[in-house]
This record gives C-alpha cells, sequence and structure tokens, in this order.
C-alpha cells in the first residue's frame, strides 16, 4: 500500500472506532462523567472537608487529577477491548484482517481510537472538576506527555486483552479483579507519605503510581515519586507493549488458525 | 500472462494433528470460472481460508495474479476479494456504510468508495436497504451485501464460498446472471457450492479435493464426458404396462407413468424412443435423475 493508501486506512479504522463510541455515547461517555462528579461531591466537597489539606492543597486539588488519570486509563482500556473483541467475537475484524492493511496501520487505528475516547473523558472530567475545584496547570509539558503515554498505554494492555479473551467474562476480569484494585491503591485518594514504610515500598511497585504522581506532578506540581523515573518507566512499558501488540498481529495468535 | 491463483505443494497441519491439506497443487487461468468442491471437511474452506490470510499455512507456495503471498501478502491481497461462507460483518452497521468502509481499508478515498458501493449494491439490489443495519437483512441480502464488499476494490480475482447457500431459487438466479456478467468481464471467479447444478452451469474448469488432495482437476466438459451413464426419468402419457423392457436398456418402472432409463454413453436416444414408441409408450417429458455432476461427484469420490 503507498503512503497515501495507508492514510487512508488508518482514517477509516479510526473514524469507524470514534463513530462507534459517540453513537453509543449513553454507555461510554455518560457514565464516567456521572461516576467523577459523585466522587466530587463525596470525596471531595463532603468528606474531604473533614480530611483536609493533603500535600499542600485541598483534599480536593489532591483527588482530582488522580480521578482524571483514573477516567483516562479505565476509558482508554475498556474501548478498546470491547471494540476489538466485538469485532473478533462477531468475526467482523476478518474484513481487516482479509485486506492489506498493515499490521501497524491496524494496531494505530484502534489505540489512537481508544486514545481518544481516553481524552474526550479526561476533557469532560476536568471540566466537571472545575465546578469543584481551582486547579491551575504547573507544568503544561508533562501534563500532557503522561497524559497521552498513559492513554496510549493502556490502549495497548486493553488490546492484548482483547486478543487473549475468548469470551465477555474474560474482558471484564482484568478490569474488575487487576485494573480496579491498582488504581485505588495507585495514590488517587492519598498521598503515599501516609502510608507505612513497608507500603510505601511495596505501593512503588504499582505502576498506576507513577501514572497518577506524574500527572499529578503536571498539575499541581507536587509528587511522591521522581517525575523523570515515572516519564521513564511509562515510556519503558509504552515500546515493549507496542512491540508484543506487534508481534501478536504478525503471528496471528488467536486471530488467524 | 501469469495465472490468476497458483497452489504448489500446499499443506495444512492443525494444532491437533489434523492434517487438512497433503499437498495440494492447483491452477487457475485469468478469466476462468472455476468450481473448487469437495464433500464437509474435504479442505475447501482451508484452501480458501490460506488465501483470506485467516489460516497460515504449513507449507507450499501460494501465488495470486502472480504475487507470491510469502514475499508480499499485502500485495497479494489487493488482488482478491472474498466472500466468506458466514456472515463476517457488524450487524449493527448500515450496509452502505459496511461497503465504503471496507474501501477505505483498501486505500480508496470516500468519494471513490461511495460511488463503488452505490453500483454494486444497485447491481444487487440492495440499494434500498443502504441505509437500514445490517442484521435487519434476510439471509440472502446478507450474502449479496457480502458480494457488494468483495467487490469494492474492484478485484482481479473474486473467491466465493457458497455464495448462494441459503438463497432462494429466484434471486440465486439472479445472482448467476451477475456473476456471469462479472466474469465475462474479465474477473477470475473461484466458486465453491455445495449445489453441483451451480457448478455445472457456471463454471467451465473444475477441481475437486476430497480428505485434502485434489482428486480431479481440469475443463467441466472434459470431466464430464468420463460420465459413462446417465439415469433419466420418462414420464408416460400412458399408464405404463406392469413390465416394461427395452432390449440394450436397463430399465425400472417407478409408478404407473414414470420409467427410469439408463443409457450409457454410446447409447443413442433415438433408438430408446424408438422401441418406446413400437411398445405404444408415448413420453410426455423427459428429465435427468440426478444432476450430471453430482453423479461424477459421487462417482469420483466413492
Amino acid at each position: 500500500m503507498s503512503a497515501l493508501e495507508q492514510w487512508i486506512a488508518f482514517q477509516t479504522i479510526l473514524v469507524k472506532e470514534i463513530r462507534r463510541y459517540i453513537r453509543i455515547w449513553p454507555q461510554t461517555l455518560l457514565p464516567p462523567a456521572i461516576t467523577m462528579t459523585l466522587y466530587f461531591v463525596i470525596f471531595g466537597a463532603l468528606i474531604g472537608k473533614r480530611i483536609g489539606e493533603m500535600g499542600g492543597f485541598s483534599y480536593m486539588q489532591f483527588v482530582v487529577p488522580g480521578l482524571i488519570m483514573m477516567a483516562v486509563v479505565t476509558n482508554s482500556y475498556s474501548n478498546i477491548v470491547s471494540s476489538f473483541f466485538g469485532a473478533k467475537f462477531g468475526h467482523s475484524i476478518e474484513e481487516l484482517l482479509v485486506s492489506p492493511v498493515p499490521n501497524w496501520i491496524i494496531l494505530a487505528g484502534f489505540v489512537v481510537g481508544s486514545v481518544s475516547r481516553g481524552l474526550l473523558v479526561a476533557l469532560i472530567v476536568t471540566v466537571l472538576s472545575l465546578f469543584f475545584a481551582d486547579l491551575h496547570v504547573q507544568h503544561m509539558g508533562v501534563t500532557i506527555l503522561v497524559v497521552l503515554l498513559t492513554a496510549i498505554l493502556f490502549s495497548l494492555f486493553g488490546f492484548i486483552n482483547a486478543v487473549f479473551a475468548n469470551s465477555f467474562d474474560d474482558i471484564s476480569i482484568v478490569p474488575t479483579f487487576i485494573l480496579t484494585p491498582l488504581i485505588y491503591l495507585g495514590g488517587v485518594f492519598y498521598s503515599l507519605d501516609l502510608l507505612p514504610d513497608f507500603w510505601e515500598g511495596v505501593s512503588r511497585l504499582n505502576p498506576l503510581v507513577y501514572v497518577v504522581n506524574g500527572f499529578r506532578y503536571g498539575v499541581l506540581g507536587v509528587s511522591d515519586v521522581n517525575v523523570t523515573f515515572a516519564l521513564a518507566m511509562i515510556s519503558l512499558f509504552t515500546v515493549v507493549t507496542l512491540v508484543y501488540c506487534l508481534h501478536l498481529l504478525k503471528s496471528g495468535k488467536r486471530l488467524r488458525e | 500472462m501469469t495465472a490468476a491463483l497458483r497452489i504448489k505443494d500446499l499443506t495444512k497441519v492443525y494444532g491437533n494433528q489434523v492434517h487438512a491439506l497433503k499437498g495440494i497443487s492447483l491452477e487457475v487461468e485469468r478469466g476462468d470460472f472455476f468450481a473448487l468442491l469437495g464433500p464437509n471437511g474435504a479442505g475447501k474452506s482451508t484452501t480458501i481460508g490460506i488465501l483470506f490470510s485467516l489460516i497460515n499455512k504449513s507449507s507450499g507456495t501460494v501465488e495470486i495474479c502472480g504475487v507470491d503471498i510469502d514475499k508480499d501478502f499485502p500485495g497479494a491481497k489487493k488482488h482478491v476479494g472474498i466472500v466468506p461462507q458466514e456472515f463476517n460483518f457488524n450487524m449493527f452497521e448500515k450496509v452502505e456504510h459496511i461497503v465504503v468502509t471496507q474501501g477505505g481499508y483498501y486505500g480508496l478515498s470516500r468519494e471513490v468508495a461511495a460511488a463503488r458501493a452505490e453500483k454494486y449494491l444497485k447491481k444487487l439490489e440492495l440499494w434500498d436497504k443502504r441505509n437500514e443495519v445490517a442484521r435487519s437483512l434476510s439471509g440472502g441480502m446478507k450474502r449479496r451485501l457480502m458480494i457488494a464488499r468483495a467487490l469494492v476494490h474492484e478485484p482481479d480475482l473474486l473467491v466465493l464460498d457458497e455464495p448462494t447457500a441459503g438463497v432462494d431459487i429466484e434471486m440465486r438466479r439472479t445472482m448467476w446472471d451477475f456473476l456471469k456478467e462479472l466474469n465475462e468481464r474479465g474477473t477470475t471467479i473461484i466458486l465453491t457450492t455445495h449445489y453441483l447444478e451451480e457448478a455445472e452451469n457456471l463454471c467451465r474448469n473444475i477441481a475437486i479435493i476430497d480428505s485434502g488432495r485434489i482428486v480431479h482437476h481440469g475443463s467441466m466438459r472434459d470431466l464430464l464426458r468420463q460420465l459413462h451413464t446417465e439415469t433419466f426419468l420418462l414420464d408416460s402419457k400412458v399408464v405404463l404396462p406392469a413390465s416394461v423392457a427395452i432390449p440394450g436398456f436397463s430399465t425400472r418402472r417407478l409408478d404407473d407413468r414414470c420409467l427410469e432409463v439408463v443409457v450409457d454413453k454410446d447409447q443413442g436416444m433415438n433408438d430408446l424412443f424408438a422401441e418406446l414408441s413400437r411398445q405404444g409408450i408415448e413420453i410426455d417429458s423427459l428429465r435427468n435423475k440426478t444432476n450430471r455432476l453430482e453423479e461424477m461427484f459421487v462417482s469420483l469420490l466413492s
């Protein structure tokens, strides 16, 4: 395929993906808006007042970056896992597999589609958060880099889940039993300083800690971890996962016999 | 001129050690209307799956319009359009959108893809349904939608895996006319079907595959010429006598007015009718008991 044909194929997949989640917006865009508003009201406005300051900020200001990242992670992941597995389950993925579209374009189309949903939800949640907290982004470059890399990384994780899934149960196991606990224990609602040394050490093994703190540094200028290290780890994970996803597509594992 | 499809020593061994293809070789000339027949589990779908790139071959070579799939599979895929046996489109997408999107996967601009979608949906009598979601279509319409989708990039080679399964007879004949027209305009067509009458009517060349091996590969005419006998059913205008004997012919009285006659290929029908006339049996109509290709097919596989 020429570069122009590849670009058209990429656009086709991307537009199809965006149309899919826009068409079913009550299932894709509305729930995170409602859930996050409830978080802001309960943890920020009601309970947060009793907690007081954390990391030098009001509790509401402290949790907002974590909640935005939570929305990015869950939406990037769930978009690709449901879309790609749905296509695999209904065999419509064969439309792509029989076509001359290179594997990296297929992956790019699905990943960018999921990233776009993650970023759109992040935007919605950010706008909602402004009703509850006063936010001033401290490091715009870091903020954008972390949110983009995180959306890409979790889209790639979702893709792997979709490739290996055999049933709809398989695509809900990882988000429910792995992703959600990691997010909740990833420093969204508390600073690692509050933990005993042992549990603080254990928490540092959680990749979500780096995602949440990297973003919090970009927005508030504070972090429990070294931001350069956090960015390096997110980048490294993204590259390794990307290479693995391309390998899965090339080998045809669970897609071709 | 390169062949539309050239397969050499193709094998496929599945993970459970099932040898689905045991070294098949096949050549389909450009412009041909080719039948790939075989019983269930013979290896047809595996062969086609390898062309689809949905099944990885174990060994052997496959060239599509001169392009080796091992060297340039994307380049080879551009030449081929696939109509699979199972419906494999998103049932919640609109008909026109399914075809236009497939065009995009082949690098066609939206304008070109939309124009081609209109052309083929109209030809296949689906244009009125273009804004309906695919799941609302009947089985026959869904099959036609898959044909329109496979043609959007105007491939040199069209592979149809049982395209008329579940299609009513009127629509089947419309589809035959459409496929004949497509073939006359230069598209090479490979057809698998369980309707042997369909293969006999449409195809010039044929390969029969059984247990992963090609048991016949040649022209349809040559194959049918190998048929030594044909069985006819004769409907009589008058009530047949209790016993009908015609010298030189094997006969069987099926009921009061129907006679089954087996005719060798070197026997003339005139002799048969002359003898029937002599016995006062006037024939109203005559038909083949089974399709000729079906008889040959059964004979080759038995």
